[in-house]
This record gives C-alpha cells, sequence and structure tokens, in this order.
C-alpha cells in the first residue's frame, strides 16, 4: 500500500484532511462493503449451484426453493442489488466526499440506509427462493424487498447528495458528474418500473418493453456511470498522475447518457420493429463511449500501464477497464445483422450480461474497496497475499466464464439455427462449455471467499480496537503509512 | 463558473428521453390494443384471456423459473407463397399449357405429371402475383387451387410455430416471459405441439423418462409419492420402468402441475394475423423435431 493520495502541491497538509474525510466514511462504507462482499459470496455460491443442474438435472429435484429457475435469479441478483450497487454507492460516497474535500453529512444515517438495503436485498431473494419472484428477468425481487431497498437507497442517496451540497471544494470535476447521475438515475428507473410491473401492472408487450428499459439503464448506464467514475477517479490516483483529459471524460459521460440509455431491446422481438432498431442503432454509438474511455485511461497510463509494480488494486481496477471494452464490444458485435443470430437466445448474452457485471463492474468495485478500505478504517489488510491471490482467482475465474459461455453460446447459436440438428444434440454439445464455466464459478467463489475473510479481518479488528483502544490505536498508527 | 444544476438537468433530460421513448410511447402504441379480429380468413376473435386454471398455471411457470431456459417468442426469417393444385378438372394439358403461357414459374418437367398426387405443391417460393395468376389460369380451365403463405426460418423448421410471434400474441397476458435463453425449445406453441397432458405429466416429474438425456432438472416436488390405498388414482403417473414408484406407491400429480400442464397446453399463437399472415389449413406438417414421445 504505497500508493499516495498527492496530486496537489502541499502533501503534508492534504494528508492530514483526506485522513479526516476518509475516517468519516467509515460507518457506512464498512456497513455497505461487509454486507456486499457477504452477498457476492452468496451470489457465485448460488450461481455454482445453478450450474450443476446442468451436469446432473435430478440433482436436488425434489426441493422446490433449490429449483434452477430460483437458484439462478438469487445469484443475478445478489450480484446486481447484493454486491454491485451497495458497493458502488460506497465507492460514490467516498469519491464524492474527498472531491468536495468535505466530511460526510451525518454517516451514521447513511450506515442504516445500508443496513435496510442489505435487509430488503435478504428479503426479496428469500421471497425468490420460495416462488414469489414477479417474474421479469433483472427485476425478480417482489414488492417488500424492493421497499425496504428503495428506502436503504433514498437514505444513501440523499446524504450522500447533502455532502455533495457542503462540499468545499466547489468545482466538479469529471468522476463527480458520473457520480452524481448515477444516483439519480436509480431511483427513477427503479420506481418506473415497479410502479408499472408490480404496482399497477401494464399488460402484454408493454411489460417486456419496460423490463428491457430498466435492466439496460441498469446494467449499462448505472454500472457504467459508477464504475468508469471510479476508474476516472482512482487510476489516476494509483499512477500517481492527472487525468489525461477532463474534457474527453465529459464526452464519454455525454455519450452514455444519450446513448447507452436506449439500449436494451432485443432484435427480433415481439414489439413494433422500430424498438428494437432504434436501441440497436444507440447501442451501436456507445462504441464512441468505450474509445473516448480507452484513449482517456490509456492516455493516463502511458508506458506506466505494466502490471509489474501496480499494486493488487491496480489489477482490479485496470481489469475491470479491459472488461469494460470487451463487454461493450461484445454487446454491439452481437447486435450486427449476420452474428445476431447466432448469439441471440444463448449462453452468449449471459457471457456479454457476467462479463459486464462482474468482470468490469465488479472488478472494478472490489480494487475500489481493497484501497479505500485501509485509509477508511485505519487498519492494513492482514494478509495482502489474500488480496493477490483473490485477483489472479477472480480474474482467471471470470476469464474461463466468459469465453467458455461466449464460444460455446455461439457453438449453440450456429446448432440452434440448423433445424437439421435435433434439440437434443444441441443441449448435448453446450455441455462442455457448460463444464468449464462451473469450473470458472468455482475459482470466483473462491476469490469472492477470500475477500470477505480480508473484510471481516477487518472488521473484527475495528470491534477489538473499540473494546481495547490503547492497544489497537498504536497498531493502527504503526500501520497506516498514506 | 459552477454550471452544476444546469448540467445536471440537461443530463437528467438526456436520460429521460429513453423513458419517453420506452416507457410512455409504447403505452400510447400498444396499451390501448383491444382484442379484435383482426385474423386472416377467420372471424375469430383473438387473443382470448387464458382461462383460469391455466392463469394459475401462469403463476406455477414463473414461481419456478421455467421461463429461464424457455423463451416464448418465435422469430421467421420471411414468408414464402406456394401454390398447390388441389384439382386437375377434365382437361389437364390446357391447365399445363395455360400455366406454361403464364410464365409462373413452372418448369416443362413439372408440368409433365401436373395431374399426379393431387393436392400437391405446383409452385414453390414465387412471388404472391405469380401465384395468384397461377389460381386464375387454373381455375379458367377448370381445375382449381389454393395460395399457400407459409412462414420460413430455423424456429418454424423446429415445429415451434407456424408464424412469429407478434405484440398480439400477448395481449392479455399479465406476467409476460418471453425468456431470453434457449436452453430448451421454445414453448410459444407448445400446447399446438404436444397437446397430450400425461405426456407433460411424465415429463415434469423426470424429463428422462420420456426424452433420452434430457437436460432439463427434474420437477418432482411438484408430485406426490403416496400410498395405494383401495383402487389407484385416475391421475396416476404412467411411468414407464425406471421410473416408477415401487410397487403399491403412486405418483400423482400435485394442484400446482395440473395448473402448470393446463397452462402449458394454452400455449398455442397459430392464429394467422394480417401482422403475420400464414395460411393455416394446408400449412405443411412440421419434420418432427420437437422431443415429443419417440414412440
Ligand atoms: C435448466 C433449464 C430448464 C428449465 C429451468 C426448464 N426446462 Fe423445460 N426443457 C429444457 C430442455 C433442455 C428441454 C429439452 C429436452 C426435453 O424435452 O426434455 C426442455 C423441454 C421442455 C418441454 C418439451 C418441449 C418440446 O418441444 O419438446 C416442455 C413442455 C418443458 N420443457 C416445460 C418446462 C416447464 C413447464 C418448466 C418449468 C417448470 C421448464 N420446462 C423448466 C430445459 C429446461
Amino acid at each position: 500500500m504505497n500508493a499516495s493520495c498527492s496530486t496537489t502541491p502541499s502533501a503534508a497538509e492534504n494528508d492530514s484532511t483526506l485522513r479526516v474525510i476518509d475516517a468519516s466514511c467509515r460507518p457506512p462504507l464498512v456497513f455497505l462493503f461487509c454486507g456486499a462482499a457477504l452477498w457476492l459470496v452468496v451470489a457465485w455460491a448460488f450461481a455454482l449451484i445453478a450450474g450443476l443442474k446442468f451436469h446432473s438435472p435430478n440433482f436436488l429435484a425434489n426441493c422446490s426453493w433449490l429449483t434452477y429457475g430460483r437458484v439462478y435469479p438469487v445469484s443475478t441478483n445478489a450480484l446486481l442489488y447484493g454486491f454491485a450497487i451497495p458497493a458502488g454507492l460506497g465507492v460514490g460516497l467516498w469519491i464524492l466526499a474527498r472531491l468536495g474535500r468535505t466530511t460526510v453529512v451525518q454517516p451514521w444515517i447513511i450506515a442504516f440506509g445500508a443496513k435496510l438495503w442489505h435487509f430488503g436485498v435478504f428479503v426479496g431473494l428469500v421471497e425468490i427462493l420460495r416462488g414469489n419472484s414477479t417474474g421479469f428477468e433483472g427485476l425478480e425481487i417482489p414488492k417488500a424487498g424492493a421497499i425496504l431497498m428503495f428506502l436503504g437507497y433514498m437514505l444513501i442517496g440523499i446524504w450522500s447528495l447533502l455532502t455533495l451540497y457542503v462540499r468545499t471544494e466547489r468545482t466538479l470535476s469529471a468522476p463527480q458528474w458520473f457520480i452524481i447521475a448515477a444516483l439519480f438515475w436509480f431511483p427513477w428507473i427503479f420506481t418506473t418500473a415497479h410502479l408499472l410491473l408490480t404496482v399497477f401492472p401494464v399488460r402484454g408487450v408493454t411489460q417486456s418493453i419496460i423490463v428491457w428499459w430498466f435492466s439496460g439503464n441498469l446494467r449499462f448506464v448505472w454500472l457504467a456511470l459508477v464504475g468508469l467514475g471510479a476508474i476516472f477517479y482512482l487510476t489516476p490516483l494509483l499512477m500517481k498522475r492527472t487525468l489525461h483529459s477532463e474534457y474527453l471524460a465529459l464526452f464519454t459521460f455525454w455519450t452514455i447518457i444519450l446513448f447507452a440509455s436506449w439500449n436494451g431491446i432485443p432484435q427480433g422481438a415481439p414489439v413494433p420493429a422500430w424498438m428494437p432498431a432504434l436501441s440497436t442503432v444507440t447501442t451501436v454509438l456507445t462504441l464512441v463511449t468505450l474509445l473516448t474511455f480507452a484513449v482517456n485511461i490509456y492516455r493516463t497510463c502511458g508506458n506506466g500501464c505494466s502490471t509489474g509494480q501496480n499494486p493488487v488494486e491496480g489489477k482490479f481496477i485496470a481489469f475491470g477497464s479491459i472488461a469494460f471494452v470487451i463487454a461493450v464490444l461484445m454487446s454491439i458485435v452481437g447486435l450486427l445483422r449476420e452474428l445476431n443470430p447466432l448469439v441471440s437466445f444463448t449462453w452468449f448474452t449471459v457471457a456479454q450480461a457476467d462479463l459486464n457485471v462482474f468482470g468490469f463492474f465488479s472488478m472494478t468495485m472490489i480494487g475500489a474497496i481493497l484501497y479505500i478500505t485501509p485509509r477508511v478504517t485505519g487498519f492494513n489488510w492482514a494478509c495482502s497475499n489474500k488480496a493477490k491471490a483473490s485477483f489472479w482467482l477472480a480474474a482467471a475465474g471470470i476469464v474461463l466464464y466468459t469465453v467458455s459461455l461466449a464460444a460455446g453460446g455461439v457453438m449453440q447459436g450456429v446448432k440452434l439455427n440448423n433445424p437439421q440438428i435435433a434439440f437434443n444434440e444441441v443441449s448435448r454439445a453446450s455441455l462442455m462449455p457448460l463444464r468449464m464455466s462451473t469450473l470458472g464459478q468455482l475459482l470466483i467463489l473462491t476469490a469472492s471467499v477470500l475477500l470477505l475473510w480480508n473484510l471481516v479481518g477487518v472488521l473484527v479488528r475495528i470491534v477489538k480496537a473499540q473494546v481495547n483502544p490503547v492497544n489497537a490505536n498504536s497498531v493502527a498508527a504503526a500501520e497506516v503509512k498514506s | 463558473m459552477n454550471y452544476g444544476p444546469l448540467i445536471f438537468l440537461a443530463a437528467f433530460i438526456g436520460l429521460s428521453a429513453s423513458w419517453f421513448g420506452f416507457v410512455l410511447t409504447p403505452q400510447i402504441q400498444l396499451g390501448r390494443a383491444q382484442q379484435a379480429t383482426n385474423t386472416v380468413n377467420t372471424a375469430q376473435l383473438y387473443p382470448i384471456a387464458r382461462p383460469g386454471l391455466a392463469q394459475e398455471g401462469l403463476e406455477v411457470y414463473k414461481a419456478n423459473g421455467c421461463f429461464y431456459c424457455h423463451s416464448q417468442q418465435v422469430g421467421q426469417t420471411g414468408t414464402q407463397v406456394n401454390f398447390i393444385l388441389t384439382e386437375i378438372g377434365t382437361n389437364p394439358v390446357a391447365v399445363a399449357e395455360g400455366l406454361l403461357t403464364a410464365k409462373v414459374g413452372l418448369t416443362n418437367a413439372n408440368a409433365a405429371g401436373l395431374s399426379a398426387g393431387l393436392p400437391k405443391t405446383i409452385l414453390r417460393n414465387v412471388p404472391i402475383g405469380d401465384a395468384k395468376k397461377a389460381a386464375k389460369v387454373t381455375r379458367d380451365n377448370g381445375a382449381s387451387g389454393t395460395v399457400e403463405v407459409v412462414a420460413v426460418g430455423p424456429d418454424i423448421a423446429r415445429g415451434w410455430g407456424i408464424r412469429r410471434s407478434v405484440a398480439a400474441d400477448y395481449l392479455y397476458d399479465s406476467t409476460v416471459m418471453l425468456g431470453s435463453q434457449r436452453v430448451g425449445p421454445d414453448l410459444a406453441n407448445v400446447g399446438a405441439r404436444l397437446p397430450d397432458a400425461n405426456w407433460h405429466y411424465r415429463h415434469l416429474y423426470v424429463p428422462r423418462s420420456v426424452v433420452k438425456d434430457s437436460a432439463m432438472p427434474a420437477y418432482s416436488y411438484l408430485f406426490k409419492t403416496r400410498k395405494i390405498e383401495g383402487r389407484p388414482s385416475p391421475d396416476a403417473l404412467q411411468l414407464d420402468e425406471g421410473f416408477a414408484p415401487e410397487n403399491g406407491y403412486e405418483i400423482v400429480p400435485t394442484d400446482e402441475a395440473k395448473a402448470l400442464v393446463a397452462y402449458l397446453l394454452s400455449l398455442n399463437s397459430s392464429t394467422p394475423l394480417f401482422e403475420a399472415p400464414v395460411t393455416v389449413a394446408t400449412a405443411p406438417a412440421a419434420p418432427a423435431q420437437t422431443n415429443s414421445p419417440a414412440q
């Protein structure tokens, strides 16, 4: 942990204010991150159970709670709502506090919001297991859980904005734009989707259109805004440089706002033809998002990108940046006229979605969590080897998972498009890629367990410090170098 | 200078554009759609709401997440127009010559054996104008035939439906589960394809009892194993050896399983519509590509 945060001249003064700011983030961030890490483990454990169903269809067949159609959505929801969003909110809050050069306003309220959110996710996942899913892919958590999550989000979101409001550094920089827009956008899409789908449900395919719109905005717009915001803030910090171009970053921002928000309506869907057409055009235009982002980060790193000296946080974030580029490319390529029939309805789409949520967003967030937690809590990681191991496990896991599912998906698509090949033949051909993806899931699960273990270690030390302050403080003081 | 609020207003409007496009507009365009007699060649009302038990079954389908593996939307890559000769009349030579001079795409070889094995498709994949012309020529010469419109594409060839799915097919459904994966076959028309309730029970109980090496998970929790007391229940599953319970026991579907099967049998969107026209009666039988019982 030798990354210093001094990008401004008066390093000494800077350090002490930063430390006060970081400390003010402690209660909310500890709650957000620990809960998130727990859900990350749950997500991949359930993904593994779902994967095993393909190896043995009679596995747990007597238990309705553990049927494929319930454990699979639990895994995707735990990853998205349990890990990704709270982790993103925590990282976002910290960035707002740091860039605004202000302490967090009433941190305990945000911490309470975090508890509420995580409890909502818990209720929602249990409801899914009990068979009370809403039936909408990407929005399975039913009303009871969703209301708790929404209340939790509002507490976190409003107090994050208050923290922004009291900032002492008035000029807004690029990462703040990304995060503020995301803070506003989530409640809007979440309430729209729930109002029109579970409270006063519309009928017919308009339901599906709303689900696609919601899911597209959450998975592409929200995750990209928070994830890229974090990358734009942390990369220069880790590289000890300034961002190559603030303007280019803002340009990236506007392309996400204007183009990405339209993504998600699949081609060939039984809806009026202009919708998938518009969605396709705008998704292809996100090529601009990708290019401007890649150029900006590449220029920022210059030749310093060599991973040799890169601390493990940097490795996670670099991986996340590359995964973002690939995930967006995959979604664009999958829309091309020649390729779309080969990838729609196949495992390719799953590979793309998970590369985006895990490979890009979650990896970036894990990197950020590894960077932030020691600074916020005052405790270094008990064992930095664990962090390193978790990087290599997670990276190898998601690569194996994505590559096998993407390749398997294309094979599946080619076979599905040839009516001469019997359906069971198609299923059989998917078995090998599925087995390999299960191995990938296992690696990611191990990495997640290590992350959780690390965070619990810090938590234990925080608690010990409360019990026995004198002893622990001296340890902490000795540990923190930044 | 602090443009903050202004910027966020702009960003919010930018994002909301998609809200107007994909949330509000569909409400206006589709939300008010009505049940209509816009079916082709029939005065049938379409779509119709599902009967009660099938609607309950939809809830079971949803609760157990069948839609993570099964889509319910058929696609087609295009349509093809054929002409079928049904009767040759009294003057086969005149019919053949008439068709040849009309230049509708009939080959000399086909013209020679026109009267054999009727009804038969004598023009395949021709422009609609030619098919209509052929119909007129045959009629003028005392023969008769029909113009047939069929959908084509891999989904259709697999027997998953006779036309593509359109928005109208889902008008009365609440919780529309179009699905995004095809780990299993498309189910938009499974009621038409596999109309036997008993097959579905056996398949849900242990898919491998009816489809060799099926990759579908078993849903044995939707069934009860119970001791036979007195006479066996008429609902009891007739399972093949190796899947049957031990002697003196029987397997019966729960209410959930019954509702689910009612729902599966109600899945049928074969009615031709103006937006997706097909000829129903003469549509060629789909090749046996489903996993239907292999007897
Ligand atoms: C893990 C994925 C998966 C899930 C979940 C799943 N299925 Fe299947 N399903 C398959 C596969 C693979 C096949 C093809 C093999 C076969 O026919 O058994 C299939 C076949 C079918 C068929 C036969 C279709 C045909 O044309 O032959 C029906 C009907 C069916 N499933 C209904 C259901 C229902 C109802 C549920 C929910 C209770 C469900 N499936 C859940 C994978 C799945």
